[in-house]
């Protein structure tokens, strides 16, 4: 035996005796867990005859991994209310954060990168041993379950997008020239799902007839409250415990995330500890914000526009894009994602001549109901001013708007939304490319 | 004969198989809750004044729990807000404040009582909670100053905003079509609006 192969054989015997060391170790990781993960980083870091080691500043982590150094995509920071900054101070931005779309591959966003916008609050540290969900209310019998209980009921798994109400800004930093996707559609982010149906759970505890709501209420600080219309609870929702193919990430509502697929990111309650069911809405805080009012035309009313549940037909181009360059001329994929909160996306067009003509983009899969959806488009570059577009269609016919048939909807001019927020922004973004190579923000 | 019984049996096990997913029992999966731990959490107040607790409190009342556990954040009035908390006391325009522009008083209470002090929540007895209620609302004019707030008074109280809101009426909340729902956007009109 070579002394090379004597190496590797303690390597992996040591591996093996360190593994059935963390099979025993799992209660206690901080205190094993660290050893164990020391003492394989020590073992791979080893240097065999005639083989080089791990690079100066390379990272190795086997026990959770790392991306490769190279790789710098991250989220950036949201804008809006209230929160404490990162050293305590108080400011007025949103403890929020934005996906960086444009960087994304496939349809599945990394959990890591998964926007989030948590209006203020930090995530609770929720020890999922101490966890309950309560659900009580209009029910025949209210229960209590543990998140191990949950677990143990039949689970299936569901890749969905959830985004924001502000995602698709077309006013504000959507509107500047230099906007990237991460800016302009940063607030949309894809996963696979793995949790219990909420209906399998409501027909454990029994709906009580008259029961017309759910309220789904957060263990965070300020108990963060949404109703949903029991018919939208009994058809999709999910009860996640999984994210991706691991637990969900504490920003995103560790241990336990309501999913309503479709709707607006806040019906997708985070930290979820409590299920009310009720004959009325509570009409809580949170569902007294962020609703539209409009300035202009016939609904200027001054009411406000509120429970909008259901995001629309949306899709942007994510290479090239806001903030890129294209480095020469020739083939260049023009590629995106589209999703809808009304089910599959059955149609991407794209246009390169600032929505003159357009041309089918291919689907390139998979389709699934109320997911993101890549789109691919063959086009090659000559140096010329371009402008590029993509518009979608879901499976109930509806066509993603332009600006002006955006605008139509509501009864404003474009030029209104480029300065007025409305929400549910699902407008047709175009990305001016101009002869340099340089793309902006063309709204 | 053979053929015949494996047919039977095949239809049964057919049968078998598409009953069984109604009839799976989830023996010793979650417990049934208690009235005990139920009441411990049940925080939320409905617009029907369910939830609301016995107690009672005045803008008088209100004033001095307010300068000692909100004015920290919302301002010495309420009409200041601060870099981490909205203003409460406010004109009719769009950052008018949640008393001028909420449709609910059940609403004020079922905040203040959740949420509030930030960082300090639940600590407000329901006495307090009526009595900030009632402070915030009569510096907002909509109630008078030596009103008192209890869960009647809350729950009949007619908010100045309280048609505001589209859809206006709370059924007619979840039926999108009728809300002129299109594309994600549902402008109205307000179904409400003929009432």
């Amino acid at each position: 035996m070579n002394p090379k192969q004597s190496e590797r054989r303690r390597f992996l015997k040591g591996g093996a005796a360190l593994a059935g060391l963390a099979a025993g170790a799992i209660a206690i990781p901080s205190a094993s867990g660290q050893s164990l993960q020391d003492a394989i980083t020590q073992a791979a870091a080893q240097t065999y005859e005639g083989t080089p080691g791990p690079a100066p500043g390379q990272q190795f982590d086997p026990i959770y991994g790392v991306r490769s150094r190279y790789e710098t995509s991250g989220r950036i920071g949201g804008i809006g209310a209230f929160h404490h900054g990162p050293n305590g101070e108080f400011s007025r931005r949103f403890l929020g954060a934005l996906t960086p779309i444009q960087d994304v591959m496939g349809i599945i966003t990394p959990a890591a990168l998964h926007y989030y916008d948590s209006h203020g609050y930090i995530p609770p540290d929720i020890d999922p041993t101490q966890h309950r969900l309560l659900i009580h209310g209009m029910v025949d019998r209210p229960m209590i379950f543990t998140l191990e209980e949950l677990k143990r009921l039949p689970a299936i798994t569901r890749t969905h997008f959830i985004e924001c109400n502000a995602n698709g800004a077309t006013s504000g930093y959507g509107s500047e020239s230099e906007a990237t996707p991460q800016i302009t559609h940063g607030l949309t982010s894809c996963s696979i799902w793995t949790g219990v149906q909420l209906s399998r759970v409501l027909d454990m505890v029994g709906v009580k007839k008259g029961a017309s709501w759910i309220l789904a209420e957060s263990a965070e600080g300020t108990r963060f409250s949404k109703g949903i219309p029991m018919e939208k609870a009994m058809d999709d929702c999910l009860l996640a415990y999984g994210q991706n193919g691991e637990a969900v990430r504490p920003e995103q509502g560790y241990p336990l995330r309501l999913i309503s697929p479709g709707y607006e990111g806040i019906y997708n309650v985070k930290w979820l500890s409590r299920l009310e069911l009720a004959d009325s809405p509570a009409i809580t805080e949170r569902e007294l914000y962020y609703n539209t009012t409009v300035e202009q035309g016939r609904y200027a009313d001054n009411k406000s526009r509120w429970f909008r549940f259901e995001m629309g037909a949306n899709s942007v181009i994510t290479r090239p894009a806001g903030g890129q360059r294209l480095e020469s001329h020739g083939f260049c994929e023009v590629t995106g994602l589209a999703w809808s909160g009304a089910g599959a996306i059955r149609r991407v067009e794209v246009s390169t001549d600032n929505g003159r003509t357009w041309k089918d983009a291919e689907l390139q899969g998979p389709v699934l109901p109320k997911a993101h959806t890549r789109f691919g488009f063959a086009w090659n570059w000559g140096g010329e001013e371009a402008v590029l577009m993509s518009r979608s269609t879901d499976e109930r016919g509806q066509v993603q708007p332009s600006l002006v048939e955006l605008g139509k909807i509501w009864d404003v001019d474009a030029n209104y939304l480029r300065t007025h927020m409305v929400g549910h922004a699902n407008a047709i973004r175009p990305w001016k490319v101009t002869a340099n190579g340089s793309v902006y923000n063309a709204i | 004969m053979r053929f015949s019984y494996l047919f039977v049996l095949a239809v049964a096990l057919v049968a078998c198989a598409s009953a069984s997913p109604q009839t799976v029992k989830y023996d010793n999966v979650g417990r049934t809750a208690t009235p005990e731990e139920i009441q411990a959490r049940d925080i939320t107040i409905l617009p029907s004044g369910k939830g609301l607790p016995p107690g009672k409190g005045t803008a008088k009342e209100g004033a001095s729990i307010y300068t000692t556990r909100c004015a920290y954040c919302h301002g010495e009035t309420g009409k200041e807000g601060g870099p981490l908390a909205p203003k409460l006391v406010g004109d009719t325009t769009y950052e008018r404040g949640p008393m001028t522009s909420w449709p609910f008083a059940t609403s004020v209470w079922d905040y203040i009582n959740r949420a509030m002090p930030r960082y300090q929540e639940g600590t407000l007895t329901p006495d307090q909670v009526y009595a900030v209620t009632a402070f915030l609302l009569y510096r907002s004019k909509i109630i008078k100053e030596n009103g008192v707030m209890d869960a009647k008074s809350v729950t009949e109280l007619q908010m100045p905003n309280r048609n505001g809101w589209v859809p206006s009426r709370l059924e007619d909340i979840p039926d999108l079509k009728k809300r002129g729902g299109r594309n994600g956007q549902y402008p109205g009109p307000d179904p409400t609006a003929a009432h």
